[in-house]
């Protein structure tokens, strides 16, 4: 049965079950939350929601009191704005005075209300925490419990979304803090380091490790995309600055995961930036001209992929053998029918047109197999398939869909 | 998978995986099974050799031996037709080819079933039962299932179970197999395959090749072409002169590793594209450096089918170029050498494409279950599952709810054959291979991604406390693997994860990837190595 309500003088009409917060959101009536998430189930441990409702005691958290009918709401009442009041001054009571320097200034939900609500940093001579800041040695998540609002977003992310369980509170009142597991390291706790507690903290409690200094939420540019991993085929936002991509976030409206992400997908991509990247076409001597190989070494227009760089670049030669910087470099005397050149787009093109087309002419497309790439977009593939097909002339395409 | 995340996840009443470490391998989908699981009451049944991590969850965990799952799958057809538990209208409606499963399946009694997978009796009972009474069911299947000399068997056994429970066609059930790679799914669907064109259309049907010549302007081999295994061994016997290898690294994800480097040896000419200096790398006469995932336009399927948009966010580093810029460039060049002389009324002839849009076109044109995936319908945010057959199809986020792709639903009565190489008196453990969740693949992403890798660093082989006190090692202790084929050295984790008699390791490294290891054997249909089973020794290094 639809029940009638008023909100702020208006007159709602929302089906049964519904809370006073999500009455009011339906009818563009914003309540100001903290502990309170859409994905989440409620606890109203914050106050920050609540309202005034004509004949109940005190002031009510609209995130869990349901709407009744009849009932009638006043969101901004004195004593509702008030509490709200006290309520942010308290959490700043034992909050660091830090927005200078806190990686979500900008993006911080405490930030916003202490801003809207006119509070003013409370000069006091209580207790203030002093958590060792990112005490946790995980290479993905960091904590700062000095930041930490005790709203339990967190807690509920893991256990609700991510289905691990691993945050819940120790202690009592004041000493109250989040922990992992039995207080224990998050790792050892269970954690499998997909980041969603970080994705739903309000504050700079939990952040992103990789990206700390890199770049606030409003000096990055986001584009959303699909995640280049296994095939569940999440979608995110790649946060880029100044070329770089400095951090990965969720998605609330990505089709197939929502905020959920995994280890791989949050925190894998900074392989993009990194420095073995390849980045010149390199061919090998014995597919250019000797002299123009010379000339142009001498010139400096192509380079020698050195021995050693090679084995810099290798990964199994760095893991078996130390960084390799211990290899000589290779002297330009020593060039050798192998030695790879670092060419130009024009030269090594050449090279394979040449070859590809030589052995074509002389032996037919089955002198030629394709590896077409899991890892490449549809499009992509569709281009190697027609290279293939058309230009060599052969169906001999394959992946590693079997391997 | 016949079916999508989201209905599995929301509406299945009994979630089966069986060869799939779900958690650790497709993590989000995993996280939504914990889930369904723990908010809605879901059953949850996992059948692995290993207590991987979802079977923490698990209503019920099958361990049964590697390599006989047919003999498991059977057996739980057998209890569910002894009980009349079967979904015989569906059977009747849907189905052909019942008689000849029921006489297949009536030798696999719980005993015998039993004796083979080494899984009691009370599990197998009560898992059928499970399946039974929690309708609609979706069975989940991965490489557990497919790297197998059965791997075609296993599937069709996977198909036998879900039609005979009528588990097929609707939401919440489904045969579902996770596919591994980003793209796998889109690398299949565009023609990246030996036997079929783009859509799957048959390179041995005349009336399709005369389509793509029509559209292409030259005339098209009418014989299948290689699947990669073979394409490394024509290469060997000098029938392959030149390899073209775009984003892969057979040197760590191809089945025995040594044999492999021969192949490539002796490969006249290999052509790399590749973002960094792979382990296939040093075997290449050329490489081009590409794009990755940040650096390009276009898109991904996932393993549900669904088309998703990439994009580009950042400019490929120093002069590495998109793949398709590549390919654009080679084909015009060698069209001007006369490598080949397409029709200039050809559609689709020439090499003169604009941007991904004009890929995108053609590919509407030439591939019917992609036709109506307009690059305009992408770029409005739709993220349609194939088949989409024209601009205005909402997508199939279910397959066969009317009927198969060939009408009836076949039952193919399936018997179980043991793996090519089992445990003897001189490899007397069994090898099953996988992968963590902190890695990909050879690792050539991952172990260039600074945490993963921090996580994660060497490679690691689990084997259990009886097998491990047997060979005197100790946890963390170097050890060596060896098999038929050739040997790794790497760290011991002594776990229970495994079962006596089973190692595991994975080929993430690739000084000590499983694949020197791995038995070549295929599946004679699907081509697949039987990358889960391999018989090994072990001792203290």
């Amino acid at each position: 049965m639809p029940i009638h309500l008023t909100i702020n003088d208006k007159a709602i009409t929302v089906p049964e079950g519904a809370t006073i917060l999500e009455a009011a959101g339906a009818n563009g009536i914003h309540i100001p939350t903290l502990c309170h998430h859409p994905d989440l189930t409620n606890v109203g441990a914050c106050r920050m929601c609540v309202v005034s409702v004509e004949r109940a005691r005190g002031v009510q958290t609209a995130c869990t009191t349901p709407a009744t009918e009849g009932m009638v709401v006043n969101t901004m009442s004195p004593a509702v704005v008030e509490t709200r009041k006290f309520v942010l001054e308290m959490l700043l009571t034992d909050h660091p005075n830090d927005c200078m320097t806190c990686e979500v200034n900008g993006d911080c939900e405490l930030q916003d209300l202490v801003y809207d609500y006119g509070v003013k940093w409370p000069e006091h001579n209580g207790r203030r925490h002093q958590y060792e800041i990112d005490p946790d040695p995980n290479p993905f998540i960091f904590i700062d419990r000095n930041k930490c609002i005790l709203c339990g977003r967190c807690i509920r992310t893991c256990d609700e979304i991510q289905n691990r369980s691993i945050w819940s509170f120790a202690n009592r009142g004041f000493e109250s803090k989040l922990v992992a597991g039995a207080d224990q390291l998050m790792l050892d706790a269970g954690c499998e380091s997909c980041g969603q507690c970080v994705a739903y903290c309000p504050v700079g409690a939990l952040f992103d490790k990789m990206s700390l200094g890199k770049g606030r939420a409003n000096q990055a540019e986001k584009v959303r995309t699909t995640c280049g991993y296994c095939g569940v085929g999440c979608n995110f936002d790649l946060n880029v600055r100044d070329g770089e991509i400095v951090r990965v976030t969720s998605a609330h409206d990505a089709p197939v995961n929502g905020m959920a992400l995994c280890v791989k997908g949050r925190y894998g991509y900074d392989y993009v930036n990194h420095p073995d990247r390849l980045t010149r076409p390199m061919v090998r001597v014995k597919w250019l001209d000797a002299e123009k190989v010379a000339e142009r070494v001498e010139s400096g227009q192509w380079t020698l992929f050195s021995e050693a760089e090679q084995r810099r670049a290798s990964l199994s030669y760095r893991r078996t053998s130390g960084d390799g910087k211990s290899v000589a470099p290779n002297p330009q005397s020593q060039i050798s029918a192998d030695t790879f050149v670092k060419t130009d787009w024009d030269t090594a093109l050449n090279v394979v047109a040449h070859k590809f087309t030589q052995v074509k002419k002389e032996l037919g497309g089955e002198a030629f197999a394709l590896f077409a790439s899991a890892k490449c977009t549809n499009e992509e593939n569709f281009i190697f398939n027609k290279f293939t097909r058309q230009m060599l002339a052969t169906h001999s395409i394959d992946h590693c869909a079997r391997l | 998978m016949t079916n999508s995340i989201a209905d599995i996840t929301e509406e299945s009443q009994c979630i089966f995986i069986i060869g799939s470490n779900t958690t650790e391998n497709h993590p989000v989908i995993g996280t939504k099974i914990r889930g369904a699981k723990r908010h809605r009451g879901a059953k949850l049944i996992v059948a692995d050799p290993r207590r991987i991590d979802i079977t923490d969850y698990a209503d019920l965990h099958l361990r049964h031996t590697p390599g006989t799952d047919i003999a498991l799958l059977n057996g739980l057809m057998h209890i569910i037709l002894r009980q009349g538990w079967q979904d015989d209208e569906f059977i009747t409606n849907r189905t052909e080819g019942f008689a000849e499963l029921k006489a297949v399946v009536e030798k696999y009694t719980p005993e015998v079933t039993s004796a083979i997978t080494g899984v009691p009796v009370a599990d197998i009972e009560l898992a059928a039962r499970m399946m039974a009474e929690n309708r609609p069911g979706a069975l989940i299947y991965a490489m557990g299932i497919t790297q197998h000399t059965t791997g075609v068997a296993n599937v069709m056994s996977c198909a036998n179970l879900q039609m005979l429970l009528g588990n097929m066609g609707k939401r919440g059930g489904g045969v579902n197999p996770l596919r591994g790679q980003n793209n796998v799914q889109g690398a299949c669907d565009l023609g990246g395959l030996p036997n079929v064109y783009p859509g799957y259309q048959k390179v041995t049907d005349a009336k399709v090749r005369e389509k793509f010549e029509k559209a292409w302007g030259v005339p098209q081999p009418d014989s299948v072409g290689l699947t990669v295994t073979e394409m490394l061994k024509a290469a060997e016997e000098g029938k392959v002169h030149c390899l073209y290898i775009i984003g892969e690294n057979p040197m760590t994800s191809d089945p025995d590793l040594n044999h492999v480097r021969f192949s490539l040896q002796k490969t006249e000419f290999i052509v790399l594209q590749e973002l960094f200096f792979s382990e296939t790398a040093q075997f290449a006469d050329v490489i081009f450096p590409a794009a990755s995932f940040a650096e390009k336009e276009g898109t991904f399927t996932n393993t549900e089918r669904r088309i998703q948009r990439l994009r580009k966010a950042i400019d490929p580093p120093g002069e590495a170029k998109e793949d398709t810029w590549i390919m654009f460039q080679l084909a015009k060049r060698m069209l001007a050498l006369g490598a080949a002389t397409p029709d200039p009324e050809a559609p689709y002839g020439d090499w003169e494409y604009r941007d991904v849009t004009d890929i995108e076109e053609e590919i509407n044109a030439l591939t019917p279950i992609y036709a109506g995936v307009t690059w305009e319908r992408l770029e409005a945010g739709e993220a349609l599952h194939w088949p989409v057959p024209s601009p205005d199809h909402p997508g199939t986020p279910i397959l066969h709810t009317r009927q198969f792709s060939r009408g009836k639903g076949l039952f193919v009565g399936m018997d179980h054959v043991p793996p090519a190489e089992l445990p003897d008196e001189e490899y007397p453990l069994m090898l099953t291979t996988g992968r963590v969740i902190y890695h990909w693949h050879g690792g050539e992403m991952t172990h260039r991604a600074r945490g993963l890798e921090a996580m994660y660093p060497e490679a690691l082989v689990e084997i259990h406390p009886k097998d491990a006190r047997k060979a005197h090692i100790s946890d963390g202790d170097l050890m060596k693997v060896a098999s038929r084929r050739g040997e790794i050295l790497a760290k011991a984790q002594i776990t229970d994860r495994v079962e006596p008699g089973l190692i595991f390791t994975t080929f993430h490294f690739a000084e000590s990837a499983a694949n020197f290891l791995t038995n070549p054997a295929l599946d004679p249909q699907a081509k697949i190595p039987e990358y889960k089973v391999c018989a090994v020794k072990v001792e203290k290094a």
